[in-house]
């Protein structure tokens, strides 16, 4: 090994301290882009794959009910590929050891496993071969606990029946498997179960018939063409309105989240890389300045600048590689176990994560250009200083009376506090960049616990103050106003209060949206729709009041006079005015004064089912009627909803909290202790000095940390400023249709950055408060300067 | 360096200078105040010979040795290395210089603290056309057994000695000493003195050292005495006496 290398080795060990901090920051730098871009590669290849080996359908669509001649006319629409007709629907399913009644969705497929749309994958079991058998969804499986030959009830037309499940199965459809209204799963109570087209069409009158159609397109076609077409041929049919994949539920979740990675790839590691390029600027700077004399000896002997400059760019490197070498474990191991988490939560049949070597790639190139960014400066510096120049000792630092002199303010100052100021008045760029960092790691942590709190506002806002309900029933089909006072009659029911809902498609100018219209009681007290302001908000008595984010959707203002296409009974198309807009957290949807809706569907009290407020104590025996009651389609229990945010949301933060902990602790603890750790080592000798002359050991601790404090004392507020700036941000990134992040960061979120980045500053400050007191005196006052 | 010395057998005046240094002066900036360190100074330097600077500080010794050294560039005036221009050379063609020709020696030893005194003399052998081995130079210097230690573990006289070492390691032509012995008690700064002596006597090596301790004079060939910037006389010394003879 040339002299030379070995001087780096011993300067790095030297400095090892630094080394480690900022080491420590490129290692969470490239572990957060290792973790995102290969956890982003895995999923989008996985479910690129899925799709293509399953052929996940592009358009969908549901009707009331289609004849099957009509096939041949929808493979005729130009565009069209291949058509897949089934027959689907929605029933309540009673579940062994399950007290709730559960929905099951029952979908044909064909007598004899043959390839088509929306393929299975049989995780276990066998293809049924009976009316009565049945694949069931695997998560719904794993979630009760059932085996295969155990059995199901489930009301089919109205008729107990039996479903044997024989097998276990995963569909490209349902790979997040959620009910189109909710944004959770619950998979112990919705579920999805495949039976032979023959027994399901009997069982629901759909003969040579269908109610579901799924097709893919030809390269190149036009989807709102074929949608278009779509809905003007099954318009007779009931049709409900065709979606393309973009708004088929389980492909928009995952979509989402699959593009939130790729997002994350780039802003995560940029903080970190960022702010490790600074530091390495700082410790570079420092280690040119001390070294000026090695330098000019070193250039004294004859070795060039190209020599120097690659000496500290060796030095650098060796920093960033150490750093990209952990980075890349840490990476592989979070990219590992957010993938399983992912896996959890998603259902694919095979879930394979790997590291590509592009993403190895990547990261490689991401830190050297890190390093090379934090070394060009200092490294310029060193190679830019001539010999001659290096050999004699830095001309004094140049410092001028601060702000504070200038106001006349210093007699309120003491010395140590004037030493402070005029420290940080001497390098205001140096102060920034920490400041910047120090900000970045509270914003961090702020941002973090804004997803929790958003997510707790959603089930607060969304769950307990807009639903109400104990249960929200759906019945098989819309009832007479008697059902609502049938349902007083199970028991435990307190109150009840009847909903209308009709599908619906809403035109304004050239926009529409394919939603629903729910028509409730104006007195309702288990609906209660709220404005922006979380203010409760009345029902007009007439016209539309539309959530905050259809109005936007379609660019409808308060007074306008929208389209509605009924997609249910006799389809009425009617000019209604949008008379109210309210703030909802989840979904797009439309209410109205329940009277009006059925005036606008030209029917009498009718209602398509009812939100109840039941006694707990019988909720046992509710459920149990429940499960046999065959008007019921569906029951919605908002606790179990809430239960299952709550869970998803504690075990999704939990980690991602200790995460984001230990990113931000590490940023706070590698800035102070590195900037700390420089003023050591540049004022030694003027701290030693002080100590000589009878300074305490306290004081010079303060006037060497009580710089950073200072900086932490601006970084802490800009740091909830930026947080607070970067949660709106997200809010507005995060107002998809299918829900909204509430801008809500609670005190206890700010306090807990607080807590978090005091904890990692004081611990740097007591390491450095140790170096401090083995200042050798006597010692630093021998070397020269 | 072959080609150099075809130059200078072409174009050599009849004595054999090393250095020619013609009217060079400097101005350098420190901190916010201008600094005129050498008014104009005139002087030639021959090969083999042992020539002494003396005069109080900031008289502009340590500043002319930076310029003969290839360290720094003059402001005005011309500076020649065997009849090659180094006025106006470029950054590397003064590394080179710096690399092959020239070896320094400073006040404060100036070794790399991370290194051993081996390692140290091996940062110039690493990098030089035909040098000694580092072991080599350091037994030179009577260092032999220290090989291992580093800087701190040494005594002040040597250090400066494997300071020497270094400079010599290389086998340069012209060994540029400032302050050599400025840092030392008497007895170590005659023992430095004594290997400097050496390594004229043994290699020829053209050896300037600058001093403002006037009894290191009488071991010189020529003494310069320097004075404000400029050169206030130049004394040729008849009788010449060996360091173990000087007394200060």
């Amino acid at each position: 090994m040339k002299a030379l290398d070995k001087k780096v080795l011993r300067d790095l060990l030297h400095m090892r301290g630094q080394v480690i901090a900022i080491a420590l920051i490129v290692a969470c730098g490239i572990a957060s882009l290792v973790t995102m871009m290969s956890t982003y590669y895995s999923l989008k290849l996985t479910q690129e794959t899925y799709y293509s080996q399953y052929r996940f359908a592009d358009v969908f669509v549901q009707m009331k009910r289609a004849p099957e001649s009509l096939i041949p006319q929808l493979e005729d629409i130009p565009g069209v590929g291949t058509v897949q007709t089934r027959v689907v629907k929605d029933v309540t399913i009673s579940v062994e050891g399950l007290a709730a009644p559960a929905t099951g969705r029952l979908i044909s497929i064909p007598e004899q496993p043959t390839p088509m749309l929306n393929d299975l994958f049989i995780r276990s079991g066998r293809y049924p071969e009976r009316g009565d058998e049945v694949l069931a969804s695997e998560a719904f499986a794993l979630a009760n606990n059932l085996a295969l030959n155990d059995t199901v009830g489930a009301i089919v037309n109205s008729r107990w029946q039996d479903l044997r499940i024989v097998g276990t199965a995963l569909s490209p459809e349902y790979i997040y498997e959620i009910r189109g209204t909710e944004i959770v799963p619950d998979n112990q109570r919705f579920g999805i179960f495949w039976m032979q087209r023959d027994a399901l069409s009997t069982a629901f009158d759909l003969k040579g018939a269908f109610n579901d159609v799924s097709l893919s397109l030809m390269p190149r076609a036009s989807e709102t063409e074929v949608i278009f077409q779509l809905d003007q041929l099954l318009e007779i049919y009931g049709g409900l309105g065709a979606v393309g994949r973009d708004n088929q539920v389980s492909h928009r979740f995952i979509s989402s989240e699959i593009d939130q990675l790729s997002a994350q790839a780039i802003i995560m590691p940029s903080i970190f890389l960022g702010i490790a390029a600074f530091l390495l600027n700082l410790l570079l700077s420092r280690l040119v300045s001390t070294q000026r004399d090695q330098i000019a000896v070193v250039k004294a002997f004859g070795y060039g600048n190209l020599a120097v400059c690659f000496h500290y760019l060796k030095l650098v490197t060796i920093v960033v590689v150490i750093g990209a070498i952990l980075g890349t474990g840490l990476g592989g191991w979070l990219g590992a176990g957010m993938t399983h988490l992912y896996a959890d939560f998603y259902h694919f049949p095979l879930l394979r994560y790997e590291i590509r070597p592009g993403v190895l790639m990547t990261a490689l190139i991401v830190s050297a250009g890190a390093s090379v960014l934090g070394a060009f400066l200092a490294v310029r510096r060193a190679v830019n200083l001539p010999p001659a120049e290096a050999m004699r000792p830095e001309p004094p630092a140049t410092f001028r009376p601060t702000v504070v002199e200038k106001l006349g303010l210093q007699r309120w100052f003491s010395a140590p506090s004037r030493i402070i100021l005029r420290n940080l008045e001497r390098r205001p760029i140096q102060g920034l960049m920490s400041i910047v960092g120090l900000t970045v790691a509270v914003a961090i942590l702020v941002v973090g616990r804004y997803f929790t709190d958003a997510m707790d506002a959603i089930v607060n806002i969304q769950f307990r103050t807009i639903q109400r309900e104990d249960i929200a029933l759906v019945f098989n089909a819309p009832l007479s106003a008697q059902a609502q006072f049938d349902l007083y009659h199970l028991p435990g029911v307190m109150r009840s209060e009847p909903f209308r809902t009709v599908p619906a498609r809403m035109r304004f100018g050239h926009y529409y949206k394919l939603t629903g219209i729910t028509g409730v009681e104006p007195t309702s007290e288990l609906r209660q729709l709220l404005d922006s302001k979380q203010r409760p908000v009345t029902l007009p008595p007439e016209g539309l009041m539309l959530s905050a984010k259809l109005a936007d959707l379609l660019q409808a203002k308060l007074g306008d006079r929208i389209t509605v296409e009924v997609l249910e009974g006799g389809r009425p198309h009617r000019i209604v005015t949008v008379n109210g807009i309210f703030d909802e957290l989840v979904g797009i949807s439309a209410y109205m004064d329940i009277h009006a809706l059925n005036r606008l569907m030209r029917e009498d009290f009718t209602l398509s089912g009812a939100y109840l407020q039941v006694d707990v104590q019988q909720q046992a025996k509710l459920y149990q009627q429940l499960k046999q009651t065959p008007a019921v389609a569906s029951v919605a229990l908002r606790q179990t909803t809430i239960d299952q945010f709550e869970n998803i949301i504690g075990q999704s933060m939990a980690g991602f909290t200790v995460v984001l902990i230990g990113f931000a602790s590490v940023i706070a603890f590698g800035v102070v202790y590195n900037a700390a750790r420089i003023a050591l080592s540049e004022r030694g000798r003027e701290l030693a000095t002080l100590r000589i002359i009878g300074f305490t050991r306290e004081e010079i601790t303060y006037i060497l940390l009580g710089e950073q404090a200072v900086l932490l004392a601006i970084a802490i507020p800009a740091g909830f400023a930026l947080g607070f700036g970067l949660a709106a941000m997200m809010t507005h990134l995060y107002d998809w249709e299918l829900f909204r992040f509430p801008l809500v960061i609670t005190p206890a979120s700010y306090a807990f950055a607080f807590l978090v980045i005091m904890c990692a500053a004081v611990a740097s400050g007591a390491i450095i408060r140790r170096q401090l007191n083995q200042l050798d005196l006597i010692a630093v006052l021998k070397t020269r300067e | 360096m072959p080609s150099q010395q075809t130059i200078s057998t072409v174009l050599s005046p009849p004595a054999p200078a090393i250095f020619h240094v013609d009217n060079v002066s400097k101005v350098y900036t420190m901190g916010e105040v201008k600094v005129h360190a050498l008014g104009s100074v005139q002087l030639d330097l021959y090969e083999g010979e042992f020539v002494v600077f003396l005069g109080p500080s900031g008289s502009g010794k340590s500043t002319l040795l930076n310029i003969l050294g290839g360290l720094d560039v003059p402001s005005g005036g011309a500076i020649f290395f065997r009849n090659q221009d180094m006025t106006h050379a470029n950054e590397r063609v003064l590394t080179q210089f710096r690399r092959h020709s020239v070896g320094f020696v400073f006040q404060f030893y100036n070794l790399i603290p991370s290194l051993t005194a081996q390692e140290n003399v091996a940062l110039v052998t690493d990098i030089a056309r035909r040098p000694m081995k580092p072991e080599e130079a350091l037994a030179m210097v009577g260092l032999g057994n220290r090989l291992s230690h580093f800087p701190a573990q040494l005594s002040g006289g040597e250090q400066q000695r494997v300071a020497i070492a270094r400079a010599i390691a290389k086998r340069p032509e012209v060994l540029l000493c400032d302050e050599p012995t400025g840092a030392l008690d008497f007895h170590t700064g005659k023992r430095v003195l004594e290997t400097l002596a050496q390594v004229n006597n043994t290699f020829g090596t053209t050896v300037a050292v600058i001093t403002h301790n006037a009894g290191i004079a009488d071991m010189a060939d020529r003494v310069v005495y320097m004075r404000s910037g400029n050169i206030a006389e130049i004394q040729q010394n008849a009788h010449k006496r060996s360091p173990a003879e000087l007394e200060w």
